[in-house]
């Protein structure tokens, strides 16, 4: 196998992250995170409030500066294969004010494609038009997207993303304070990503649903508390390791640990 | 010399002085007003206050460097000024305990009494003077002019109008990634469209902008012109090319109507200028069609209205329900409203709509009225029955909270609900519930 393959080709793993360690002011919010992903999977990040999940995927997308580690996209490092990756960012972190209308948003997947310069045409917006109308928004595609219900918000987001035509998915919290259509339209879109091979990792929030959602999860507490199939992974022992006691001895390592080094 | 040449200069000095001071005024303000929409989006206007005064030891350092007023230089120190304010105030922010408005406040405060005491220690080398970098010497441009085409072109609208070039220029090239990175940088990032350089070049473009036009029209001007069309245009517009437009718009009004009411007045031209962009701002808060007061008292009256109407329809068919004559004395529906007006007008309406008619003071359903006030009381008991099966609700609790319900309950939304709850033939009290033209 040729190593300029920057497709799935099976030989390498969609993602695979070694030895990941992120500081924010010094203080190690993620330690030496080893982690792969399978092709073909939903997969589930699962950790309690501040265990930094969305860190883990802003580090892989170099959104955060890493501090040590690699991470690797279907073989080659996020930079050379930044086509491949589609981006669900969590919902609160831009402005619904902002003067655009919900195709607007999701022409925006396509502008990684069209590089510098270059203005999306007449195929990108109707390929933007597709995907709202996949996500069930194609009668939305024209009204300012503060007129929108957060659910249907969170579609224009997914709609986005589909924009991107993307091998392998990040999604942040995509199922925070939806109605229950937009989370049924969610999971038959991440089986629809999942029929076509496309890989997807989810941070989720909700422990109850995690099995019925996810093939695969990652519990992380600061590190990768347990990774695999969901049903091997997700068990008692582990969420008591992921949510409970001995992680504060973490929490409380890392804070003497950036006292010392300020 | 041309035609136009000719006639121009025989037009009568104080015309052609005052056609100019605009031009410069409009010039200067439509570049910043373009600009200035990318940092009302962002939430970072202040930082075009900032960079304003923090440009002054770039301005300084570069008449010492070469000691002349040649422009490039002091362009090129203020702009290395600008962009270090806008790096330093990230640089102390992601360092953790400096919240993002005292960063900048401490940035452009120290660079700015870094410049007042440049210009102090180096009097004897430098003509510069403080307060002018503020005011602007608008009044003062026509009295420095280029011939251009037998023209005398105050060489002030030379710089401007290069300045709103560049920045048509610039927009009109990173139309795209200016827009992203204003709405979602870290997606922008990923997707290999740096949000930091393109904020970067945004800084760079606001410091030139300030640069040109300070000298001209102050920065005062150039601070106003960067916020308020922006927001302004903001409140009246929900598409980027709109606000743009309106932005640059407001920018030109401002121009004109600054100019005159200076001449009025006798004023800072400059000044006024700002005060008129204030003043549109003022207006478009009060009379914006969606988000201004005016519109939004209109609003809430016409949604308060149709309540009232639908009120007295539904007040009306639930008095024939009970087998009685679906009508009423005026006095007694306008107990329901119990304001005057508000009676009148919703009665009035339900006439105009034939919805009611109006005999010996007796106000009585018509057939279509009946079927409107049918539509109100389905969309009334559904949620109803949604709220007691869906939501474990009391019945005798769920008829209040019904009562707002059914006047902003889509006839789309309420089939759903139909459809959801298997399509109930009473509500949780019992009482029929009515749908016309469907299976029932």
């Amino acid at each position: 196998m040729k190593a300029t393959a920057d497709k799935a080709t099976g030989a390498e793993p969609p993602l695979r992250v070694r030895d990941l360690t992120v500081a924010y002011h010094r203080k190690p919010v993620l330690w030496d995170v080893e982690l792969t992903a399978p092709e073909g999977k939903l997969i589930g990040i699962i950790g309690p409030n501040g265990a930094g999940k969305s860190t883990l995927i802003k580090a892989v997308l170099g959104l955060v500066p890493r501090a040590s580690g690699e991470v690797l996209v279907y073989g080659k490092p996020y930079e050379a294969n930044r086509r491949l990756v589609g981006y669900v960012p969590q919902r609160g972190s831009v402005d619904w004010d902002f003067p655009v209308d919900a195709l607007d948003v999701v022409l925006m997947g396509r502008y990684g494609r069209l590089g510098w310069i270059r203005r999306p045409g007449r195929a990108d917006r109707q390929a933007a038009m597709n995907c709202l109308e996949k996500v069930g928004m194609a009668a939305y595609a024209h009204r300012q997207i503060s007129q929108l219900s957060g659910g249907q918000q969170q579609r224009v987001f997914l709609a986005r993303a589909l924009a991107q035509e993307a091998q392998l998915y990040f999604m942040d919290e995509p199922f925070a304070g939806v109605d229950a259509a937009t989370e049924k339209a969610i999971v038959a879109l991440l089986h629809e990503l999942k029929a076509s091979g496309r890989t997807c990792l989810i941070v989720h929030h909700d422990l109850q649903t995690v099995s019925e959602y996810f093939d695969h999860a990652i519990l992380l507490n600061m590190r990768v508390v347990a990774q695999g199939p969901t049903a091997e992974v997700v068990t008692r022992d582990n969420l008591h390791k992921t949510y409970g006691g001995r992680l504060t001895l973490l929490e409380e390592a890392a804070t003497e640990m950036a006292r010392a080094r300020r | 010399m041309s035609a136009f040449a000719a006639w121009w200069n025989s037009l009568p000095i104080g015309l052609t002085d005052a056609l100019w001071t605009i031009a410069v005024g409009a010039t200067a303000s439509v570049g910043c007003a373009l600009l200035g929409c990318y940092l009302v989006l962002r939430r970072l206007s202040l930082l075009g206050d900032a960079i304003s005064h923090a440009i002054l030891p770039g301005l300084v350092l570069g008449l010492l460097w070469t000691g002349t007023r040649n422009p490039l230089p002091m362009l090129l120190g203020a702009m290395a000024m600008g962009m270090a304010t806008a790096f330093l105030t990230e640089l102390f922010e992601r360092m953790g305990r400096v919240p993002a408005d005292s960063s900048m406040g401490v940035v452009f405060t120290s660079l700015f009494a870094a410049g007042v005491i440049l210009i102090n220690l180096f009097a004897s080398q430098i003509d510069m003077d403080p307060g002018c970098v503020l005011y602007g010497l608008i009044e003062f441009v026509v009295f420095d002019t280029v011939e251009l085409g037998g023209l005398p072109v105050p060489r002030a609208l030379l710089t401007m109008s290069g300045m709103l070039a560049l920045v048509l220029v610039f927009i009109a090239l990173l139309w795209k990634e200016l827009k992203l990175c204003s709405f979602d940088p870290a997606l922008a990032s990923a997707m290999g469209l740096s949000a930091g350089l393109v904020h970067y070049l945004l800084m760079a473009m606001v410091a030139t902008a300030t640069v040109a036009s300070f000298e001209a029209v102050g920065s005062i001007l150039v601070i106003a012109m960067l916020i308020v069309p922006g927001a302004t245009a903001h409140l009246l517009t929900d598409r980027l090319g709109w606000m743009m437009a309106l932005a640059a718009a407001v920018a030109l009004i401002s121009a004109v109507a600054g100019y005159l009411g200076a001449h009025v007045w006798n004023t800072s031209v400059a000044g006024m200028m700002a005060v008129a962009a204030g003043v549109q701002f003022a207006l478009a808060a009060l009379l914006a069609p969606r988000y201004g007061v005016l519109g939004r008292m209109l609003h809430n009256l016409s949604v308060g209205l149709r309540i009232a109407r639908e009120d007295m329809l539904t007040l009306l068919w639930r008095r024939g329900e009970r087998g009685r004559e679906p009508a009423l004395a005026g006095g007694a529906i306008r107990e329901l409203t119990g304001d005057g007006i508000v009676f009148r007008l919703a009665l009035g309406g339900l006439r105009r709509r034939g919805l009611v008619r109006v005999d010996d003071g007796q106000v009585a359903l018509t057939a279509n009225g009946a079927r409107a006030a049918e539509e109100i009381i389905h969309a009334h008991r559904l949620w109803e029955v949604y709220m007691a099966d869906e939501l474990e609700r009391r019945p005798e609790a769920v008829h209040e909270a019904a009562h707002p319900m059914e006047h902003f309950l889509p006839p789309e939304l309420a089939r759903q609900i139909d459809e959801h709850l298997n399509h109930p033939r009473t509500d949780p009290h019992g009482s029929r519930i009515p749908r016309q033209g469907r299976i029932g």
